[in-house]
């Protein structure tokens, strides 16, 4: 700050370190208790009788099953969607067709459906008494209380990820280096497969990563289309669910910390690729 | 070459491609997006307009619905305050590890959300030490209104701060420096200059939080309970009356969540409008 | 052979973007498509690559009709204005994208790839990415790519459009040297008639989607054949005239009117407009009677050239004199001098000036 006698000078535009300090402290104060508080207590929980105590939660064959279950059904979920998402992308970013601005908000619906009235819907719909349920029953497939179901549920949830993360890769690219693509002959799929995709690459991958965080951890919807039958129709959520609410608390801390590690993993996995190749 | 033609037929691409694509889109979304979400309604909506109000007014329904908007409200007023100063904090200042809790942002989407409920129990609840403590204190949080709004907190952290980071990444810091020669405080600056630009994705991330909040189930069912007219928020209601085989109570409340998510959503679509003409 | 298209049409909604436009391309020529924007130059292009389906006409290439074919099948090379590039590709492997899909051996991809870096003068970038070349440099490696299948028609679209200017008057010499050596059937796109003029065989004007004028770069330049051609090509002054018992008179009554030496076949009495080009316009400092005089307002030096504006009975007029001549005659402002015109282009005006007025505006000569 300099002095010039007799005139006033403004302090400098800057914030005083003490604001700066307080504004950080609080705000990431409020981020450690919210959030890595409670995080830190579930892990301190599940490992506070050792290693072992943890990893024996981890045993038994409704867990096993339900970690099976959990699995195929992300893998699932993540094909199915990845495929449906991409070519929704392509259709809501490269295609005019009647109806077009509705559909881009149903995409976006998923997100604003509670996961108990979107578990419902499915029973309304693919129930024994469903009105497509019925003629399931009658052909002796059960969708509703049974892996079908289970399914379905989870691809509602997850339908929205892959298509928001790859629309605005795909609008920000344009479509000129795909038409050069075909005046050099390239058919509209090998110009999908060598031009489009290696651009889109990184959101696509997001949007895969967020669908199978989600699939994973999907609870309410699946709780209530399925029954929640041990052994058979319990994902691994539900199994968590299950041992908390008899009490095997290690059995329930071990599954969440697997479960919820996971998906964190992926995410922190993600993040850092993608900030590898942008300094590339 | 023969002498100009005055008209060739306007041609058709070979639509195969194109046609099956859109077909096999528009099913897969219809089949597991719009048939179930009409079906619900429309079975909701066939009761008619008396008996929808009948059973949404009916006490404990309605006690559920308002906890619900209460409690987001509420939420989303916080995350309105903290997610905006925490994606500042992110954007403006360094500290160390900060690409690390960077990412720990994302943990909430990582968690199944009756782990979210698990882990608030573990660390709030009655037998741990702080529950103990904070029972002393006459605060209960684990199966009373505070855990609800704990839960929804954790649960949609990350949704401001996501929404409002891009936007301050890419706020040129000339407009703030400009102010400041103008006379203005940091203060000033931060709420007639910032803020403004900033408005459009805060109330993104808000609506987002909130619609979100609106139908939490996994975090509140194990955190809150179920305890009627106490701490049974709208979707542990209808969750209650899907297993006790009472569709007409689960299907008026949904229709009610369903119908303020679509609000939402188009709000939201608004939203995104503004800021784009805004050009953020 | 070569390219022909005929009646070409195409509507976006209400707006018509090619009204029924004809014209051919010599075989191994290099044409201009001349137009301001929203003429339709690009639209033309894009159907004849088959980026655009036409709703009445025909594409004609190497003399099939080819109107209903894919862009895959048509076999032509297209540089976009904004390159194009394939991003994630090495200038190596864009080039070679064409050949690839044609699944040819990979000796010969590798062999012409070398000859196409050569030819583009690149040799020695070939694992460089296109975020590591200059603009003039990506053009180049678009261009490569775009010849590099042996298309039988080359396009392109404002090729050195986003280019600064000396970049784009290197890149345009250059193209034309290339097409020499190429001899491949051309089109471009471009709004800068400078261009055109420079490096085309041939220039296609066009105007609102349709075709004003064809014929080679001279002919453009020194025999518009509408005014629109007229005023598009070169910075026409436009005079507003009057014929009198056979006399062309222009400028303020008050001030005195001015009779314009102008020999026309038809010098009936009513309302002319006079075109004239501001290199067609010789100032001189000697005075004779019956010249035409007027009063240097302004002076400015634009790159080689200067441009005096003189105002002669209340009409403004721009003169453009190269540098070693202006400085030769050393002319000052306020100074007066005599014009004659080297050239200039006469068009009766019946509907008289206001209306004329109208659609020199709309033509956009004035403003």
């Amino acid at each position: 700050m300099e002095h010039s006698g007799m005139l006033q000078v403004r302090p400098t535009a800057r914030r005083t370190p003490w604001g700066k300090r307080a504004l950080m402290a609080g705000t990431l104060g409020w981020f450690a208790l919210l959030v890595l508080l409670p995080v830190a207590a579930l892990s301190f929980e599940a490992f506070h009788s050792g290693p072992l105590a943890f990893l024996s939660g981890l045993k038994g064959e409704a867990a096993a099953h339900a970690f099976w279950l959990t699995i195929w059904t992300t893998i699932l979920a993540v094909v199915v969607n990845t495929i449906m998402g991409v070519l929704l992308a392509i259709l809501l970013v490269r295609h005019n067709f009647f109806g077009k601005t509705l559909f881009d908000g149903i995409v976006d619906l998923p997100f604003a459906v509670s996961p108990v009235v979107a578990g419902f819907m499915f029973i309304v719909l693919f129930g024994p008494q469903g009105w497509l349920g019925k003629w399931f029953e009658a052909g002796g497939v059960k969708i509703v209380f049974a892996l079908p179901g289970i399914v379905i549920a989870t691809l509602f949830v997850t339908l929205p990820f892959v298509t928001r993360e790859v629309v605005p890769v795909l609008r920000e690219m344009g479509r000129d280096a795909e038409e050069v693509a075909y005046t050099l002959g390239a058919s509209r799929w090998l110009t999908f497969w060598k031009v489009t995709l290696p651009t889109i690459r990184w959101g696509l991958i997001y949007g895969i990563t967020l669908t199978t965080a989600r699939a994973l951890g999907e609870f309410g919807a699946v709780l209530v289309v399925s029954g929640s039958i041990i052994k058979r129709t319990q994902t691994a959520t539900l199994h968590i669910h299950q041992e908390f609410t008899d009490f095997h608390y290690q059995a329930a801390f071990s599954a969440s910390l697997v479960l919820g590690g996971i998906s964190f993993v992926l995410l922190l996995m993600t993040e850092y690729w993608k900030k590898r190749h942008k300094e590339a | 070459m023969s002498p100009a033609s005055t008209k060739t037929i306007a041609f058709r691409r070979i639509p195969s491609g194109d046609a099956l694509i859109k077909i096999a889109v528009f099913s897969y979304v219809g089949l597991i997006v719009i048939l179930p979400l009409l079906t619900v309604s429309l079975q909701a909506l066939g009761q008619g307009v008396f008996k929808i109000w009948e059973d949404v007014t009916q006490p404990q329904a309605w006690f559920a619905l308002r906890l619900t908007f209460v409690s987001a409200i509420a939420m989303a007023l916080l995350n309105a305050v903290t997610g905006t100063a925490m994606a500042w904090v992110l954007v403006r200042h360094d500290f160390p590890g900060k690409p690390f809790v960077n990412s720990l942002i994302d943990l909430p989407f990582a968690l199944p959300t009756n782990v979210t409920g698990l882990m608030l129990v573990v660390l709030y609840g009655p037998v741990s030490w702080l529950g103990k403590y904070l029972k002393t204190q006459g605060i209960e949080i684990i199966y009373a209104q505070p855990g609800i709004i704990l839960a929804l907190l954790f649960v949609t952290f990350p949704f401001v701060v996501r929404s409002v980071q891009p936007v301050l990444m890419e706020l040129d810091k000339d407009i703030e420096e400009a102010a400041s020669t103008l006379g203005a405080s940091r203060f000033t600056t931060f709420r007639r200059v910032v803020l403004p630009h900033l408005m459009p994705s805060i109330l993104t991330g808000v609506a987002l939080a909130f619609s979100r909040a609106l139908g939490e189930f996994g975090s509140v069912v194990v955190v809150a309970g179920n305890i009627p007219m106490k701490t049974q928020v709208a979707p542990v209601f209808i969750y209650g009356e899907i297993e006790s085989y009472n569709p007409r109570g689960a299907l008026a409340v949904s229709l009610v969540l369903l119908l303020v998510s679509l609000l939402i959503l188009l709000l939201l679509n608004r939203l995104q409008h503004w800021g784009r003409e805004r050009g953020t | 052979m070569g390219i022909a298209v005929q009646n070409l049409t195409k509507r976006f909604g209400d707006f018509i973007a090619v009204d029924h436009v004809s014209f051919e391309v010599e075989q191994g020529k290099l044409v201009a498509l001349l137009g301001p924007s929203g003429s339709g130059k690009s639209t033309i292009l894009r159907i004849i690559a088959g980026l655009e389906e036409p709703d009445e006409g025909a594409v004609f290439l190497t003399g099939t009709d080819a109107t209903t074919w894919p862009t895959q099948k048509r076999n032509v090379g297209f540089v976009f204005q904004h390159y194009a590039l394939f991003k994630h590709m090495t200038v190596r492997k864009n080039i070679a994208f064409g050949l690839e899909v044609q699944k040819r051996p990979r000796d010969e991809i590798r062999a012409r790839v070398e000859e196409l870096l050569t030819l583009v003068k690149l040799d020695g970038y070939g694992e460089r990415y296109p975020s590591q070349l200059s603009g003039g440099q990506r053009q180049r490696v678009a261009l490569a790519r775009a010849l590099a299948p042996k298309p039988r028609v080359l396009l392109l679209d404002e090729p050195f459009g986003a280019l600064d200017a000396k970049v784009r008057q290197n890149l345009a010499a250059w193209l034309r040297d290339l097409h020499h050596q190429v001899q491949v059937t051309s089109i471009f796109v471009t709004h800068d008639q400078e261009e055109a003029i420079e490096i085309s065989d041939r220039i296609v004007v066009l105007n609102r989607g349709r075709v004003e004028q064809i014929g080679k770069p001279e002919e453009i330049y020194d025999r518009p054949m509408t005014k629109f051609v007229a005023s598009f090509i070169g910075h026409a002054n436009v005079i507003e005239a009057t014929v009198q018992g056979g006399r062309v008179l222009a400028g303020d009554p008050g001030l005195g009117r001015v009779e314009l030496p102008i020999a026309a076949d038809n010098l009936e009495s009513g309302e002319a407009v006079v075109l004239v080009r501001p290199e067609d316009i010789v100032l001189a400092a000697t005075m004779q009677n019956h010249d035409l005089r007027g009063v240097i307002v302004g002076i400015r030096y634009r790159g080689d050239v200067y441009e005096i504006t003189l105002e002669m009975s209340g009409i403004s007029l721009r003169v453009s004199e190269d540098k070693d001549r202006f400085n030769s005659e050393g002319w000052k402002l306020g100074q007066q001098a005599t014009l004659t015109f080297s050239r200039y282009k006469f068009f009766r005006a019946e509907e008289g000036h206001d209306a004329l007025r109208e659609r020199l505006r709309n033509l956009g000569y004035i403003e």
